[in-house]
């Protein structure tokens, strides 16, 4: 459309589904696609229940059980009470409003997050939501894509739109290439470093530059699914050829002729050049180092090579008192090193790194090393078609043989809503994506890091710059 | 859904930034099935110790505080996940407002929808409500959703803003879901007009 002022991704995607506007700025947003789990529908089921309504669209729904799950030998069933009645609950209401359901005991069952782009469920252009706030994950496919609370889902349900209204524009633009031990999760934990976890307020983050167009799709995954870390709508990376060779082929993905036309649709979707970004951060790539976090929000996070920092310097006096907090509930002293903390557990998985390419990652670190004493190390695949490529590359093998506990995927030791959770005081280097206290068990002690240094904490047993393992 | 028109009561002062939902709820009381009964588990770290007993130095063990309807706070309040257990759980214990100077998004969309109104003024003004907030019993704060007013203790009115049609389903309790299919007839046009634009968009199959 020439005469039209340039647009960015986001842009392009928000203007193609408005459905109506309601004056004030507030839109109908059409949504293409609705994942659906078992912790955040159950009152939204009721609730179309009670008003006698229908599933609009359950040909664009798709559920899965991901949160309650156990790791270990499913056959069993689910001991606790109230996670088998959630799940349950899921496995009737998906009968009741026909909506397309992935089964336990299914191969392709995982993290709802993990299995959307890899079983083509999640394409480019669509709108994406689910009542989970990792949804920004699939902004890497170049999708808007973004978490509800239980009422919107029940409207999606409902009306297969959302009332919605515009977000900003943020391009975060990752200038040069990451340094060798550098991964995607180090990345995003030094932009929300610098932004801050209220840093993308009210905007949409879309990630640009070299170190973006760079990192496999495994990768932008990682960095779109903390974008809500660094408090952003969601996290948006222009789709590329990459994208389209990723999606080529899956189950749900458009095949044949449909897919050529879909990609010459796809391909007029990164942002046209001058389009305005209201806020724009500029990263150096090369400057940044492994990370880890230190403190109990995602934000209180330094390289592996620094030290615990001293809250005095802080000049604001409620920041002052919640950094001091950070360093009593963690059981750090300031002016401590990071790479001599002793650790406890190690989680390696969740939507953030639960990816064939973050096994593989852990099991180079792993491979003919051992898990050190007293250490109790997780690998959580984020999706039974994960744990199955893993186990036919040798992967668990390897991660076994190290002393690794090789389980089954779901969200597991992320939030620890089944039974896999930190005890009060243990310390536990985390692939995960929240630091908060209490996250991973009440009193739990979380590292925020990525899958080769977790690894690399499991076998040496405190926090390590897995740089030095050689 | 309740609706808001005007709220007065005791105001709690929570002087914190970050407030987190897990903070707000942890993920282990997310397991029901239900929207309520989730109040007794409201900031249930902050609240209680590891044997379950309250800890008499958090604000809402506090006799004129345990019945509070307004939260005051500090920034990014609601920010993680997007539990509308966290809205669900303040609504059960009886906040129907919470004051900070800024919060998450999806937390912010999440009160809408549950009739507590979130109120957005500068960190000067919320800590000055904090401050009047700490006489206790003594110190009631009003909220005055049609004139967009918090009223303080002293009787001075601060003036707030809000996305006018959230007021407008606030004040009259109107179900978002009502609303927008009133438009029906615009979403059965949008879609038909995608399935012949973008041909290639494939369902899921079904059943």
């Amino acid at each position: 459309m020439s005469g039209t002022k340039p647009r960015t991704l986001f842009d392009k995607i928000w203007d193609s589904h408005v459905v109506d506007q309601m004056g004030d700025g507030t839109c109908i947003l059409y949504i293409d696609r609705h994942l659906v789990h078992e912790v955040t529908s159950p009152q939204a089921f009721e609730g179309l229940r009670l008003a006698g309504r229908k599933l609009r669209r359950p040909d664009a729904t798709i559920a899965v059980a991901d949160h309650n799950i156990p790791t270990t030998d499913r056959r069993l069933g689910i001991k606790e009470e109230d996670s088998r009645i959630q799940v349950e609950t899921l496995e009737k209401n998906v009968v009741e409003f026909g909506v397309p359901y992935i089964p336990i005991m299914d191969d392709r069952q995982g993290i709802v997050h993990i299995i959307g782009p890899e079983l083509g469920i999640s394409l480019p252009g669509m709108t994406i939501v689910c009542g989970d706030s990792h949804t920004s994950t699939h902004g890497a496919m170049g999708a808007l894509a973004f978490g509800i609370g239980t009422s919107e889902v029940e409207h999606v349900m409902a009306t297969q739109s959302l009332l919605q209204s515009p977000a900003k524009n943020m391009l975060v633009q990752v200038n040069g290439k990451l340094g060798l031990g550098v991964t995607a999760k180090d990345l995003v934990l030094a932009i929300i470093g610098k932004i801050g976890t209220a840093g993308g307020t009210g905007h949409v983050i879309e990630y640009a530059g070299e170190a973006i167009r760079d990192l496999d799709m495994a990768g932008r995954m990682t960095v779109c699914n903390m974008t809500i870390e660094g408090g952003a709508r969601a996290g948006l990376i222009a789709p590329d050829q990459k994208t389209f060779d990723y999606i080529k082929g899956r189950q749900y993905a458009p095949q044949g002729e449909a897919f050529d036309r879909a990609v010459a649709y796809w391909r007029t979707l990164p942002s046209d050049p001058g389009a305005h970004y209201d806020t724009v951060v500029e990263i150096d790539a090369a400057g940044i180092a492994p990370q880890v976090t230190w403190g109990t929000n995602p934000e209180a996070v330094i390289a592996i090579t620094g030290t615990v920092p001293d809250p005095a310097a802080e000049p604001d006096e409620g920041k002052r008192a919640q950094l001091a907090r950070m360093v009593e509930y963690m059981g750090l002293t300031v002016g401590q090193r990071l790479d001599t903390l002793p650790i406890d557990v190690v989680f390696i998985g969740s939507c953030t790194n639960g990816r064939i390419e973050d096994i593989r990652a852990a099991a180079a670190v792993a491979k003919g090393r051992k898990v050190a004493p007293g250490v109790q190390a997780l690998v959580v695949p984020g999706s039974g078609l994960v744990k199955k490529q893993a186990e036919q590359e040798g992967l668990a093998q390897i991660l076994l043989d190290a002393g690794f506990e090789w389980r089954e995927p779901c969200c597991s030791m992320c939030l620890g809503m089944n039974p896999d959770k930190l005890t009060p005081g243990q310390r536990c280097a985390s692939t995960s994506n929240r630091n908060f206290e209490g996250r991973q068990g009440p009193g739990g002690r979380t590292h925020l890091c990525s899958p080769a240094m977790a690894a690399a904490a499991a076998v040496t047993g405190r926090l390590t710059d897995v740089r030095q393992l050689g | 859904m309740d609706k808001f028109t005007t709220t007065t009561g005791v105001a709690a002062p929570l002087p914190l930034a970050n407030i987190d939902t897990d903070k707000i709820i942890p993920a282990r009381f997310l397991k029901t099935i239900k929207r309520t009964g989730l109040g007794v588990h409201l900031f249930d770290t902050l609240r209680y110790d590891a044997e379950g007993k309250e800890r008499p130095d958090f604000v809402l063990n506090q006799a004129p505080y345990r019945k509070a309807e307004i939260l005051i706070a500090h920034e990014n309040f609601g920010c993680g996940s997007s539990r509308e257990h966290a809205p669900w759980a303040l609504l059960d214990f009886g906040i129907r407002c919470v004051i900070a100077p800024d919060f998450a998004d999806i937390f912010h969309n999440n009160c809408f929808k549950n009739g507590i109104l979130p109120v957005r003024l500068p960190r000067a003004v919320c800590d000055q409500l904090m401050e009047d907030s700490r006489l206790g019993g003594n110190s009631r704060v009003t909220v005055d959703l049609a004139r967009q007013v918090v009223i303080r203790p002293s009787g001075e009115e601060i003036h707030f803003e809000i996305d006018p049609f959230r007021k407008h389903l606030l004040l009259n309790g109107l179900d978002d879901i009502g609303q927008t299919l009133q438009h029906v007839k615009k979403i059965d046009e949008y879609e038909t007009k995608r399935s012949e634009s973008q041909s290639w968009l494939p369902s899921i199959p079904v059943g």
